[in-house]
């Protein structure tokens, strides 16, 4: 049997992460496939509802990730995120959403070795916990 | 200044006590206009009335079991901007906290209004209370029917039951206005007692020609502990059932089967205060491409979509105002248990900030700041 293949949706902010993200690339350095990312300029504009349509649209996974604290570009969207993952992370394990399929991160500009790295690892941690929704197939 | 005064009852006729109690407010304490429920002139139904004239207080009914709004979103409409005139509400508990969050979120402001609160013994839904309000000949009776046994410990007879959000409300007390009208152990050989909780409510009580309080309500606080009691066993209970129930997706699907997407409880929600939910935007008037697709990729849809969209993204965005006021129950054409669900929800969302929505006005509502260093165990794989 094929392993299973996970789909994550990482929400990365314009600044840090998706700039580690180019240095990764320009760097030459491979991460999986699995990983779709989506440039948003600050993570503190991902509203919670971003989050739950990934998951309600059959994402396995979702990742916010940007700046080290106090490298905001914003000053502060980072800390605001925080908060919105520690809200979800309250909400969807109730309804059957695991916990560690969402996950917030820092990486800055600079780090494109551990973007790579970051992301090898989410998506192996992603694939043990296996398909979010295998079967449903009425929703949204 | 008075901190608290007895309300003269006569013949046990509260309603005519709470009535004289709110006309003197308006006359001596210089209230231009007072928000309470009140009889409808053209239905025996009961809404919250905007009152200028004292001579329309007989109509006042701020003991009916009547529930049909959560009066803090019309007290919103009062306060958002200077009204030209000093205002008062009488409003449920709830209410009073729905109100706070909304002064929080720059919705309403609290320094224009006078806010008198009473013990709460829980509402009916809109339904039961058609049908046990036609049961007299007047509102009036139906009040006083209800207001005779709500406090007392004796059996409620053939009252009906309140909702399910009232029977695990756990904060039914007066204390969160200016003036609290205090009912529970009423024993009514004395007369409620009205205290003031703030300084305005001070102010509004030292005007009025009241008697002090008779002998101190010994029964009160054996009341309010044996009630709550009472309340957080019935609450746990239904905590558990909604947990159980809805502990996947497909079970939180079946559990919001019914939901036609009428967003009436969005509408109905003192706390969902957006002038425009996204939910009713362009954004979620989909491409008729993209419905074919997610049939094509699912194999069927249901039309309308995004009903668990809706409701997981409203959780998201208002759980944690949430007062457990039950209107989202109350507005569902569909009987769906909307106020066991968000209150469960609620339950957590608040108490992973350690916040409680409406009680204390000087908290800050989670969403709304952030400390620089907190939550450390939510960052990193």
């Amino acid at each position: 049997m094929e392993p299973f293949e996970p789909a994550i949706i990482a929400f990365v902010c314009n600044w840090c992460t998706y700039t580690a993200a180019d240095l990764a690339g320009t760097s030459r350095l491979a991460y999986p496939k699995n990983i779709r990312l989506i440039r948003v300029m600050c993570t503190g504009m991902v509203d919670p509802q971003y989050v739950i349509k990934a998951f309600l649209e059959g994402a396995d996974g979702v990742l916010i990730s940007g700046c080290h604290p106090g490298d905001c570009h914003y000053i502060n969207g980072n800390y605001k995120a925080r908060r919105r993952v520690k809200l979800l992370k309250e909400i969807l394990p109730r309804f059957g959403i695991d916990d560690r399929r969402l996950r917030l991160t820092w990486i800055g500009a600079s780090d494109g070795i551990e973007f790579s790295h970051i992301m090898g690892e989410l998506v192996e941690q992603t694939r043990e916990l296996g398909p979010m929704l295998p079967d449903l197939k009425m929703v949204i | 200044m008075t901190q608290a005064v007895s309300i003269p009852i006569q013949d046990h006729d509260l309603l005519t006590g709470m009535r004289s109690f709110l006309t003197a407010i308006m006359e001596k304490s210089g209230i231009d206009a007072i928000l309470v429920p009140a009889r409808l002139s053209v239905k025996n139904r009961i809404m919250p009335m905007l009152i200028s004239d004292p001579a329309c207080l007989t109509e006042a009914d701020p003991l009916s079991p009547a529930f049909p709004v959560n009066a803090a979103q019309q007290l919103t409409r009062l306060t958002r901007q200077p009204a030209g005139g000093r205002l008062a509400a009488v409003l449920r508990p709830c209410e009073v906290r729905a109100f706070n969050e909304l002064v929080k979120l720059n919705q309403g402001r609290r320094e224009d209004v006078l806010i008198i609160s009473l013990d709460c013994p829980g509402a009916l839904s809109n339904s039961d209370f058609r049908t046990f309000a036609d049961g007299y000949d007047s509102l009036d009776a139906a009040s006083r029917a209800f207001a005779a046994t709500a406090f007392s410990s004796a059996p409620a007879g053939d009252l009906p039951e309140v909702t399910s959000a009232c029977r695990a409300c756990d904060h039914p007390v007066c204390d969160g206005g200016d003036i609290g009208i205090e009912r529970f152990g009423d024993d009514q050989a004395t007369d409620p007692v009205a205290r003031a909780h703030t300084e305005s409510g001070q102010a509004a009580l030292t005007g009025l020609d009241f008697p002090p309080p008779q002998a101190p309500a010994e029964g009160r606080k054996a009341a309010i502990q044996s009630i709550l009691a009472v309340r957080r066993r019935y609450r746990d209970g239904m905590f558990a059932e909604v947990a159980e129930a809805t502990n996947t997706i497909p079970a939180l699907s079946t559990y919001l089967a019914d939901c036609v997407n009428c967003y009436n409880c969005r509408g109905a929600c003192p706390v969902c205060y957006c002038t425009t939910c996204v939910f009713s935007t362009d954004t979620f008037r989909h491409e008729p491409f993209q419905y074919v697709q997610w049939a094509r990729r699912k194999g069927e849809i249901k039309m309308p979509t995004d009903t668990l969209f809706f409701h997981l993204t409203r959780m998201a965005h208002m759980s944690c105002a949430c007062v457990g006021c039950g209107q989202c129950t109350n507005a569902c054409p569909n009987d769906i248990p909307l106020s066991d669900l968000f209150t469960y929800v609620a339950r957590h969302t608040q108490g992973a900030f350690d916040y409680r929505a409406g009680l204390d006005i000087n908290a800050r509502p989670p969403m709304n700041g952030f400390e620089e260093e907190e939550y450390p165990e939510i960052v990193g794989l």
